[in-house]
């Protein structure tokens, strides 16, 4: 028996699986190649590059107005913050900030991406480990969140609304009650989200102690968001390096110090109240006033080098340019979350089970397009 | 610290070092001899402590390359940009960090990969996003792709 | 009505019989005719029953699910799982080429064989069972083990590696959760004294074993819920299929109408379990007595037989389905120590537990 032309066993006499690039609960074109002894895992490595578009270097024939668009492709989940991000390090070249009105909006969509994001996660947390009812549970307030997105962004997925100087264009008329009656659902929900999965034993045997990740590890593999903060390790841009107004909000960086998946679904679940709570705090505060700075029609940075780094959904993304001072970007680089926390997993998976390797892969949250760029 | 005092400290240990104070962050210059040496130190070092290595990339200057590596100190919420000038193009060639920060590993193989620069002593040098026998190195400015479509 | 009761299942069967073997007058002949009879219409029940519960799992998932589940193709979209047949059907069988093609080919028969075996010793309604063997509930237990064979062979013979693992976990769960399938319905046997179906059912005249066993009629009615579950492959026990981990574990390559058979075959073991639950605790086909109420056994009785059992399995097929789409899976080690550290253990008690009631004479 081969497949592929490949032994069956190792000489070793371990069993080698491909899981993915097509597979249920890879989330999209990821490939581990899982050296196995029975069900245990000795040894997991990811192939990547399967929807490797080179974004980096689209960018560098790309304008500073332009090149936004294509982060949105990056991590599909947090389109809006990447897309802030990029709008940030401009805004840093160019010296100029946003004013109150567009940073206001920046961090309400910023953060209803983030409760999209998370509740796309727990729905498919909790079809990753054979729970299929949570999906829907989870989609259920997505979908009330994405259609705000379509009435303000006209897009639900890649909204591309986050220009440098502010946001493209003001918020729709409807969109402070509709983010109410949104708000309200959800806060209604959160306890039939606890009901359905948090306190399940099941679920708790599935997660509690399982891909264990040290305070240590998750520093030095260069993990961040609910990953790296599930070890207990501080690493919230919002708090560390506030942008956007972020210092002036009263919000918790949620930290657990569990490093397991059930710590890093904790995180996870309180995140989402954060987030509401932000909401919360800004829908009635809206500042009034212009909602973009002007600027010139063709946008040149100065020579030198500028970083910015947000806070996605999953973790910090690192936007680097380093300009010549053409209207172009000379070399953009993206630091994205998900490639830092998956080079984590083939620490974290030793020694689990199959199942592990798909409960840890749910609750790094991977966004396979962020990883491969 | 402060970047003033970082810059003291850091010149103090590493006298061959040069600074360039422009960006938002303290970038250091060191020299691909000792650069492996001031990795170590950097992490290591209880007043530096640099644990986290946050961003490691490469650019592509023509001439040169420069390898740039981003790292902050979580305990001290310092940051440092080091910055290695790497004058062999055509086989550039530096030490590996990644037994330093385990991070480097999949950013090493990303440059490798994508500008063609080998990490010595790395324990897994391939192309990490591209088919292994892909011909060229993408983000080099001389890179020329036949089939690329013009946008 | 009256004319309902009694042309109930029981006599229909007996008259077929009479007429059978007034007509033919060889005995082998005729046993061979009353075979034939009993296939066919054994498939005339099985088909539309897997039908409905196809269609059944749909609407409880949706109903669960705040979705609605089919509701376009026929009234309610009751025709919806037709629909699915003829594609299943009309879909093209594949074979991997370099799969083992008998066993291959094999392996869905003798699943779907085996867990219509199990539907013989039955009782359907009062006096309608198949084969009322003496050693019913022996047989049950022991031919349902079977269908580990059909898995296994299904995984082996894939030549693909998700199938493996799919197959050998299957293997060692089936055989695992035997053992508890077993001792819990060894309760019932201890307390009736009989392994033949009849005389199980005809024990609960007076009650059922769930309301008359008390506590180890109740911790093993439990335990066999949960181990039948389990051995029919069903979430959150379904790791040979483990959707999220193996794509489709020992299924993965089986398509059309050999898919199908594996769909078959779930359904009617999900039947067959429940039915067996129903019978065993829940009196089979008996009404609803209690004591010597006498007034109350008689109205009860006045509700057929046949939808006696049909509601009890029902009601515990309901039971099962919203296991599926309630809980997570467990993992292959947790699976395992469910049965070998928990199930089992107390299944032994419970044995001990309920021999000292049958000696004692300590239930009802």
């Amino acid at each position: 028996m081969s497949l592929l032309g490949e032994p069956e066993l190792t000489e070793d006499g371990e069993f080698v699986i491909n899981i993915g690039p097509q597979h249920p609960s890879t989330h999209g074109v990821l490939h581990l190649k899982v050296w196995l002894d029975g069900e245990t895992i000795k040894k997991v490595q990811p192939h990547l590059g399967y929807i490797h578009r080179s974004i980096e270097k689209m960018s560098e024939s790309l304008s500073y107005r332009n090149f936004i668009f294509a982060t949105s492709r990056m991590d599909y989940l947090s389109a809006h913050i990447n897309n802030e991000a990029c709008a940030l390090t401009v805004e840093k070249g160019l010296g100029i900030e946003a004013p109150p009105r567009a940073q206001a909006i920046r961090i309400l969509m910023a953060e209803l991406t983030r409760l999209s994001s998370h509740q796309l996660w727990w729905g498919c947390m909790g079809l990753d480990l054979g729970a299929v009812s949570p999906f829907f549970y989870g989609f259920r307030e997505r979908e009330s969140i994405m259609e705000v997105m379509e009435e303000t962004c006209g897009a639900r997925l890649t909204q591309n609304y986050m220009v440098p100087g502010g946001i493209m264009y003001d918020i729709h008329p409807n969109f402070q009650n509709r983010v109410k009656n949104v708000l309200k659902q959800i806060k209604e929900n959160f306890k039939e989200y606890d009901d359905l999965l948090t306190g399940n034993v099941i679920f708790e045997g599935r997660t509690k102690g399982v891909g264990y990740l040290s305070p240590e590890d998750a520093i030095s593999y260069g993990c961040t968001g609910p990953t790296a903060r599930g070890s207990g390790v501080s690493c919230d841009v919002r708090k560390w390096f506030p942008y956007d107004g972020y210092d002036k909000l009263q919000f918790n960086e949620i930290l657990e110090t569990g490093g397991d998946c059930y710590a890093r679904y904790m995180v996870r679940m309180a995140e989402m109240r954060q987030s509401v709570r932000i909401i919360e705090q800004m829908i009635d505060n809206i500042p009034e006033g212009d909602f973009q700075t002007k600027t010139k029609a063709v946008l040149k940075l100065p020579k030198g080098e500028f970083y910015q780094r947000v806070e996605t959904a999953r973790g910090e993304l690192g936007v680097y340019i380093v300009s010549d001072g053409a209207a172009s970007p000379y070399r953009i680089k993206y630091r994205s979350p998900n490639f830092s926390n998956l080079s984590a997993l083939e620490h974290m998976a030793k020694g689990a089970k199959i199942g592990d390797l798909v409960a840890i892969m749910a609750t790094i949250d991977l966004v396979i397009p962020d990883v491969d760029r | 610290m402060t970047t003033e005092e970082l810059k003291l400290s850091v010149a103090t240990l590493f006298p061959a070092a040069t600074f360039d104070e422009t960006g938002e962050f303290l970038n250091v210059m060191v020299n691909l001899p000792e650069f492996r040496n001031v990795m170590k130190t950097l992490r290591h070092n209880s007043e530096l402590s640099f644990d986290s290595l946050f961003c490691l990339t490469c650019i592509d200057w023509k001439t040169h390359l420069m390898m740039v590596y981003h790292m902050i100190s979580k305990q001290h919420r310092h940051v440092l940009v080091i910055k290695v000038k790497l004058d062999n193009t055509v086989k550039p060639e530096i030490e590996t960090v990644c037994d330093i920060w385990k991070t480097a590993n999949f950013h090493e193989r990303e440059v490798f990969d994508l500008f063609g620069v080998n990490f010595k002593n790395h324990p897994d040098m391939r192309r990490i996003m591209l088919d292994d026998n892909w011909d060229g190195f993408p983000l080099r400015k001389n890179y020329v792709d036949e089939n690329m479509i013009s946008l | 009505m009256s004319l309902l009761l009694t042309i109930g299942f029981g006599p229909l069967a007996t008259a077929i019989h009479n007429w059978v073997t007034a007509s033919i007058s060889n005995a082998t002949g005729a046993l061979a005719t009353e075979m034939v009879i009993v296939g066919i219409s054994l498939l005339l029940f099985l088909v539309p029953l897997c039908f409905f519960l196809g269609y059944m799992e749909r609407r409880v998932a949706g109903f669960m699910q705040m979705r609605l589940g089919p509701n376009r193709v026929g009234p309610q979209g009751t025709l919806q799982i037709v629909a699915d047949t003829v594609k299943l059907l009309l879909k093209e069988g594949l074979t991997p080429d370099a799969s083992d093609k008998f066993l291959f080919n094999l392996a869905p028969i003798i699943v779907v064989v085996t867990s219509m075996l199990v539907l013989a010793p039955i009782a359907f309604a009062k006096d309608f069972q198949i084969w009322d063997i003496s050693i019913g509930v022996l047989y049950m237990a022991s031919v349902s083990s079977i269908s580990v064979i059909g898995i296994l062979m299904a995984g082996w013979s894939s030549n693909n590696k998700y199938s493996l693992l799919g197959a050998m976990r299957s293997g060692a769960q089936i055989v695992s959760y035997e053992l508890s399938v077993g001792l819990s319905l060894i309760t019932i046997v201890i307390f009736t004294g009989s392994l033949r179906m009849s005389d199980i059912v005809n024990s609960q005249a007076d009650g059922w074993w769930i309301i008359k066993g008390h506590i180890p009629a109740i911790i093993s009615f439990v335990i066999f819920v949960i181990a039948s579950t389990a051995e029919i492959n069903r979430a959150p026990f379904d790791l040979a299929e483990a959707e999220q981990e193996l794509t489709a574990g020992f299924h993965t390559e089986y398509s059309g109408m050999k898919f199908a058979m594996f769909l078959l075959a779930e359904y009617i073991n999900l039947f067959i379990v429940s039915a067996v639950a129903a019978t065993l605790f829940l009196g089979g086909w008996m009404p609803f007595h209690i004591g010597h109420w006498e007034m109350f056994n008689h109205i009860m009785d006045f509700i057929p037989s046949s939808i006696w059992f049909m509601s009890k399995t029902f009601l515990i097929i309901f039971i099962i389905m919203q296991f599926r789409w309630t809980f997570p899976r467990l993992r292959v080690d947790q699976l395992l120590n469910l049965e070998w550290k928990y199930l089992l253990p107390i299944s032994m008690f419970n044995i001990l537990l309920v021999t000292v009631c049958a000696i004692m004479g300590w239930y009802f």
